[in-house]
């Protein structure tokens, strides 16, 4: 009986959930025949995105009816519709997640208006109430963003103002607070942010100075979290008395900025610093934070140049406290590592340690000239890049108290020391060359090392992972419309999951229609040496399979694939999602107008 | 699921609303850039309302480094593009998403690949949220007066003979109306 009434829930929950996906599917075809309308003497303007999967138990994957808990099939989407009348702008964002694809919050589930806002923009200001997103410099202090496939988003919705006074003095001065899934803002439930920015561009202000080589910017910024202070206690083993830790209600960051660019070079600095600021990344330490970005650069026609230089120290700033999770972020900590194109590359990704890193990237890109001897009649382009990461210096405050300890000063540090810790390492060359009319390939190799028990958040557990990916990847130019791309990867490592090896053969007509095979194929350990930390019996040897297809026509895209999806981490600028293995079969169709 | 539907009918009805307003196709606006402050890549402030190129056709391609088949779009492209300049007069924004993490590196890397293209850098994807961009890569086509004629996603081999070909019209001044 039991069993009967929970296969017909989840039969039903499937049923509701191919109902939505037909509306909506219904919604974004009507919508595709749009294009720039006129309502009401203004313009309307939108983007729909609809992403669908069903799943199916796979026991290879480990792959259940429980693991899924009955959920049949996930589906996000949104729409944004915007209407613009002279320098009048109001818009809304509507998102639906019924239930949500696997990897997501569970807390995303439901649907209604996300976020909505009204702007008002003219010469010398720009008034903004509702959500908005916002980034000051570099977003050291402050940055709102958004990334559908992460599910992230941390738009303040509050108000906004931005005034340019004169020509070359930007101001910007905003309060509000993060949303958080679909809950309501109440006083307790998260912090309000306030901050203000002023950019003066030297060129623009001095009328000297308007026609010099040389462009100057400089900027600053105040940031400021105000959050009603919670009841923590704290209690020291042996110590009889209770402690109640002492929070502060305000929490402010500033920063300094500055950016010179003269002829071919480039030269980016931010300095920033954190007041004393207890929370739940931190371990409750009233150590200050400090954080510095530099990057130089220089380049001409066929050669560029550049290097980094960062330090974080104790700068994660979030806009509730106790939180841990990927929400409520004040501020971005951009890491300094490459963002790689292919996905073995991306298999153990660096994301940005905000209790302290310090980090040096380099990159060399250059072209070979035509008719040379290794340019060949096309010329050869290389990219050599560099990146490395690792801990800071720490160093006990006194004798008696421990490094990190709770409600101490937490630690003292060298500010330009290097950690005898390594976070990450990534050495790649990338060479891409056109062979004739028809031919292009890409060579590439990476040598990375990846501290699997700093990135995802373990203690003394694993070894960190040395790998070596090699990637191949042709495109054959059959006509003017059709065209085949082979690619192949392969990762090695003794660490981890083992052996990795890819292939890929894509079909595409322009600019219609492109059809897809893949299989990325985790064949385990060959080589068993003694450090390392799984055997070739441990590990069962997966395919993972992939069949695609996609339409295209102007700015609207569907497409469709099924097959089975590895476990990872997907990363779009600062921030990864956990995606789980899955099997199924995914719909995804966007388009705008 | 209540609020779903109803949300979804509203939408509904305010689509046939905006539909139900067109009723001229020759009467049909085109829509012109909003108005977002960007960087160039070498430091100046422009507006993206003010992009113009005398009177003759804009390209404005939204890409970033992670983006293979943005870098392979602009790369095809740059074989070509002397060639697309001196007969239409054509001028390629690349206009890159890529955010602070490697917003530093947009330059170097153009530079470093013999692109002529301008390059813009939009750090926190204002422009792309105004112009209504979910996947790069996106190219949209602009003629004379500044308006988008055209526009598509993604990129496949041989997508950019048909894009100089509707460059062309655009710049001879014939209507593109059945391309999409």
């Amino acid at each position: 009986m039991v069993w009967s009434y929970r296969a017909v829930k989840t039969n039903l929950s499937m049923m509701k959930s191919l109902k939505h996906l037909s509306i909506a599917l219904i919604l974004t075809l009507f919508s595709s025949s749009l294009s720039a309308q006129t309502v009401l003497g203004g313009e309307v303007h939108g983007s729909f995105e609809i992403d669908g999967q069903l799943y199916k138990s796979d026991n290879s994957l480990g792959i259940t009816s429980e693991s899924l808990n009955g959920k049949k099939a996930g589906f996000n989407g949104f729409g944004n519709l915007t209407y613009t009348l002279g320098n009048f702008t109001a818009g809304m964002r509507y998102e639906a997640f019924l239930p949500p694809l696997n990897g997501f919050s569970n807390n995303y589930e439901g649907s209604g208006i996300a976020n909505w806002y009204a702007d008002y923009k003219n010469d010398l200001l720009q008034v903004t109430v509702g959500n908005f997103y916002e980034q000051f410099g570099s977003g050291l202090t402050l940055r709102s963003y958004e990334e559908w496939a992460l599910g992230y988003d941390n738009s303040l919705r509050g108000l906004r103002l931005k005034l340019t006074l004169f020509k070359g003095v930007t101001i910007k001065a905003l309060v509000g607070y993060h949303r958080e899934y679909w809950k309501e803002y109440t006083a307790n439930s998260r912090g309000l942010v306030k901050g203000a920015d002023i950019e003066f561009s030297l060129n623009d202000l001095i009328p000297s100075f308007s026609e010099s080589k040389t462009r100057i910017t400089i900027g600053g910024s105040i940031v400021s979290k105000y959050e009603k202070p919670i009841n923590k206690t704290l209690v020291i083993p042996g110590d009889t008395i209770i402690y109640k830790y002492d929070f502060p209600a305000n929490v402010a960051m500033g920063a300094g900025r500055i950016n010179i660019n003269h002829g071919g070079w480039n030269f980016m600095s931010e300095y920033a610093y954190k007041a004393n600021d207890p929370n739940a990344t931190n371990n409750y330490i009233y150590k200050a934070g400090q954080a510095l970005y530099s990057t130089l650069s220089w380049s001409t026609k066929g050669f560029g140049i550049m290097g980094g230089f960062k330090r974080i120290d104790n700068m994660g700033f979030k806009s509730r406290m106790t939180e841990t999770g990927q929400i409520l972020d004040i501020n971005f900590l951009p890491p300094l590592t490459k963002m790689h194109q292919y996905s073995f590359a991306m298999m153990y990704p660096f994301a940005s340690q905000p209790n302290g890193e310090m980090a040096l990237q380099g990159q060399v890109d250059f072209t070979i000239p035509k008719n040379s001897l290794l340019g060949g009649k096309y010329g050869t382009q290389i990219t050599f890049n560099y990146s490395r990461v690792t801990n800071i210096d720490k160093q006990q405050v006194d004798d008696a108290t421990a490094i990190d300890q709770t409600g101490t000063l937490g630690y003292k540090s060298d500010f330009f020391a290097f950690g005898g810790e390594l976070y990450y390492s990534d050495l790649s060359l990338m060479i891409g060359k056109k062979l004739n009319h028809s031919l292009k390939g890409t060579l590439g190799v990476m040598i990375q090392e990846y501290n699997k028990d700093v990135m995802e958040g373990h203690k003394d557990e694993y070894d960190n992972v040395k790998s070596t990916i090699l990637i191949g990847d042709i495109t054959w130019r059959l006509n003017n419309r059709h065209a085949i791309r082979f690619e192949n990867q392969w990762l090695f490592t003794k660490q981890d999951k083992g052996n990795w090896v890819a292939g890929t053969i894509e079909y595409t007509v322009s600019p219609n229609w492109f059809f897809a095979v893949q299989d990325e194929y985790n064949y385990g350990i060959n080589d068993v040496s003694s450090d390392h930390s799984a055997t070739d019996g441990d590990l069962e040897k997966i395919h993972y399979y992939n069949l695609s297809a996609g339409f295209i026509k102007g700015n609207s895209r569907i497409a469709v694939s099924y097959g089975r999806q590895r476990e990872g981490l997907l990363c779009v600028g600062g921030v990864c999602r956990q995606v789980p293995a899955a099997t199924g079969f995914t719909l995804t169709l966007t388009t705008s107008f | 699921m209540k609020q779903f539907l109803v949300t979804l009918a509203l939408l509904i009805s305010f689509t046939n609303l905006v539909l139900a307003q067109e009723t001229k196709q020759d009467e049909k606006t085109l829509q012109k850039l909003p108005s977002v402050t960007l960087k160039t890549a070498d430091g100046k402030t422009i507006n993206t309302a003010d992009l113009t190129n005398d009177g003759k056709p804009m390209i404005i391609s939204f890409w970033a480094l992670w983006c293979k088949p943005c870098i392979k779009e602009l790369t095809t492209i740059s074989e070509v593009y002397d060639e697309w300049v001196a007969e239409t007069g054509v001028k390629l924004y690349a206009v890159s998403i890529d955010d602070s993490r490697s917003s530093a590196r947009v330059k170097p890397t153009a530079d470093g690949k013999n692109w002529d293209y301008e390059v813009l850098l939009d750090v926190n994807s204002d422009f792309k949220r105004a112009m209504n961009v979910n996947l790069i890569p996106h190219t949209f086509l602009l003629n004379g007066k500044g308006e988008i004629v055209w526009q598509h996603t993604s990129f496949s081999e041989g997508a950019e003979l048909e894009l100089i070909e509707l460059v062309r019209k655009v710049a001879r001044g014939e209507s593109i109306e059945d391309h999409n």
